[in-house]
């Protein structure tokens, strides 16, 4: 008891600001498996994505050409009801596994974030919505900077 | 110690529409130091939630293919003003970060 | 859709703009002259371009590219450095004096009338030297122009004390012109093993490709710094000239080097009249 509550201490004592930390967050689930996938099919299989449906229910926004593969912006709007998880891959990525978002109720399958792609690849995304896994992909050109640098 | 994270919210309706920023490096594992020529070790975000007055209404599991400062943008229902967003994050050192907004 | 130029012919044209430029003889084309005929030749090669999209770069002639540019500067990645820099600008000196104090305004809407020519020590005077001559007039140490994590935050927030402000660069006195003379040289002079001049990208092919370098005009080039490249690094203007001096195989000056200096008064005279942005985002 008194070792928990040191270590309590310890970790709220890390985190900036004057919150105190929900322990929920300390036990979220990751998927190493799905993460440390290497290839693309393995990376699908790994999420437990099957049967893929592609679906023009899923607005999937991403530049044409990347202007820096460090920071390409994304974002994803799902219409397919009851949409549960969205997953992000890009195929070529060292690890195409980028991010998986899970959406309790009330929360709108809607997200943008800004991902690293380490060269010209298809990005896809992976709803799985009431049960099924629809899908939607777009190829992302990424360039190495001329002169630029 | 890292910056606290930046969050900025607005509501249109009962829809509190989030945006945040943490800073954090984002680290791949696969980038070397210029200098000593040794790797960097992987150092990101592994598990992100957003809370609703305490109850969670997103989870996020990133890697270390999102960008360095990540940038995150979701929406929530049923938002009214005084409601409290709070977010929890933990990355693969187990360090933890976090912050709090209230919708106005 | 890209507003590229369509048409060779425009280029030929530019082309001999360009050599009419350089062949005048600098006596007879004042900066203003300068200023104007470099933004008839920028109007003429992008027809579609407002002059107010110029300090976007490259970014005016790509639609794709100004969309990523407008998203990150939503919720800008290196907020944290313009903050480091604000501690910097309003931490007190010893004497308890702050950067505040050495500027009109308290800094505020400042930074469009620099560079400019200092009559008593016959020198241009930047920003960034200003900022200096402030640490030195209150006895602190100078910063180092190259020191990102000094000069560089300090100028990332200071600067943005002056945007929406219109360039106004001015050349007034012989001895003034002399300077901003000095700068339009090097800015038209070939250096470096790859033997180009700063004019040969951004004058004579701005708006092509060099590799998959969108080059960008001359004009606006000098409102938008520093700049945070892959929205993690600073870059100042002068360590933005040291990069391309770099590129094309020459040995840099140094940051805040009377050269320098001379070439940042000429470039920041023809962006006179459009608002300044500091602290953005550039691939």
């Amino acid at each position: 008891m008194q070792r928990n509550r040191i270590r309590l201490a310890a970790l709220i004592g890390a985190v900036t600001g004057a919150i105190l930390l929900p322990l929920r967050a300390l036990a979220a689930q990751w998927n190493e498996k799905a993460f440390d996938e290497t290839r693309f099919p393995d990376a699908l299989k790994s999420v437990g994505a099957l049967d893929l449906v592609e679906s023009e229910q899923i607005e999937l926004k991403t530049p044409e050409i990347a202007e820096n593969g460090a920071i390409v912006p994304m974002q994803v709007t799902s219409n397919i009801p009851d949409t549960e998880k969205i997953h992000v891959f890009a195929e070529k990525n060292p690890q195409p596994l980028v991010a998986s978002f899970t959406f309790r109720k009330g929360t709108q399958p809607f997200f943008a974030t800004r991902i690293k792609m380490g060269e010209s690849a298809r990005v896809h995304v992976v709803v799985l919505a009431d049960g099924k896994y629809y899908t939607i992909s777009r190829d992302v050109k990424v360039t190495i900077g001329g002169c630029g640098e | 110690m890292a910056d606290p994270m930046r969050m900025r919210i607005t509501r249109k309706g009962d829809v509190a529409d989030v945006k945040m920023l943490i800073f954090h490096p984002m680290e791949t594992g696969y980038r070397k130091n210029t200098v000593t020529g040794e790797i960097v070790p992987k150092h990101f975000i592994k598990t992100l939630q957003a809370m609703h007055n305490g109850a969670t209404v997103l989870e996020v599991e990133w890697s270390r293919s999102v960008s360095r400062n990540p940038f995150l943008h979701f929406r929530v229902n049923g938002a009214q003003a005084g409601d409290k967003i709070t977010i929890a994050w933990q990355d693969n050192f187990e360090q933890t970060g976090g912050g709090e907004a209230v919708v106005k | 859709m890209s507003r590229m130029p369509r048409h060779s012919k425009l280029l030929h044209q530019s082309a001999v703009a360009v050599l009419m430029l350089v062949c005048t003889a600098p006596a007879s084309a004042s900066p203003e002259e300068d200023r104007k005929a470099f933004m008839t030749l920028f109007s003429e090669r992008f027809p579609d371009v407002p002059p107010q999209d110029y300090i976007h770069g490259s970014m005016m002639l790509s639609e794709d590219a100004r969309a990523q540019y407008e998203s990150i500067m939503d919720f800008p990645p290196f907020q944290g450095d313009i903050d480091r820099g604000r501690a910097i600008w309003e931490k007190s000196f010893s004497n308890g004096k702050t950067f505040a104090d050495c500027f009109e305004n308290r800094g505020r809407n400042v930074a469009g009338r620099y560079p400019y020519y200092d009559n008593a020590s016959g020198h241009v005077v930047t920003f960034e030297m200003a900022l200096n001559q402030c640490l030195n007039a209150n006895n602190e140490a100078e910063f180092d122009y190259e020191d990102t994590r000094t000069m560089g935050v300090l100028t990332a927030y200071a600067r943005t004390l002056s945007d929406g402000m219109l360039m106004e660069v001015r050349v007034d006195t012989a001895a003034a012109r002399q300077k901003y003379e000095a700068g339009r040289a090097l800015y038209f002079q070939r250096i470096g093993q790859h033997n180009l001049a700063c004019a040969s990208c951004h004058l004579t092919h701005a708006g092509r490709y060099f590799r998959d370098e969108l080059l960008s005009p001359t004009i606006g080039q000098a409102l938008h710094f520093p700049v945070f490249r892959g929205g993690e690094f600073l870059f100042t203007l002068h360590m933005r000239y040291q990069r391309c001096m770099e590129a094309v195989r020459a040995v840099p000056f140094a940051a805040g080097s009377e050269e320098l200096n001379n070439l940042e008064y000429f470039h920041s005279y023809l962006s006179n009249g459009l608002p300044l942005k500091a602290s953005v985002y550039r691939r």
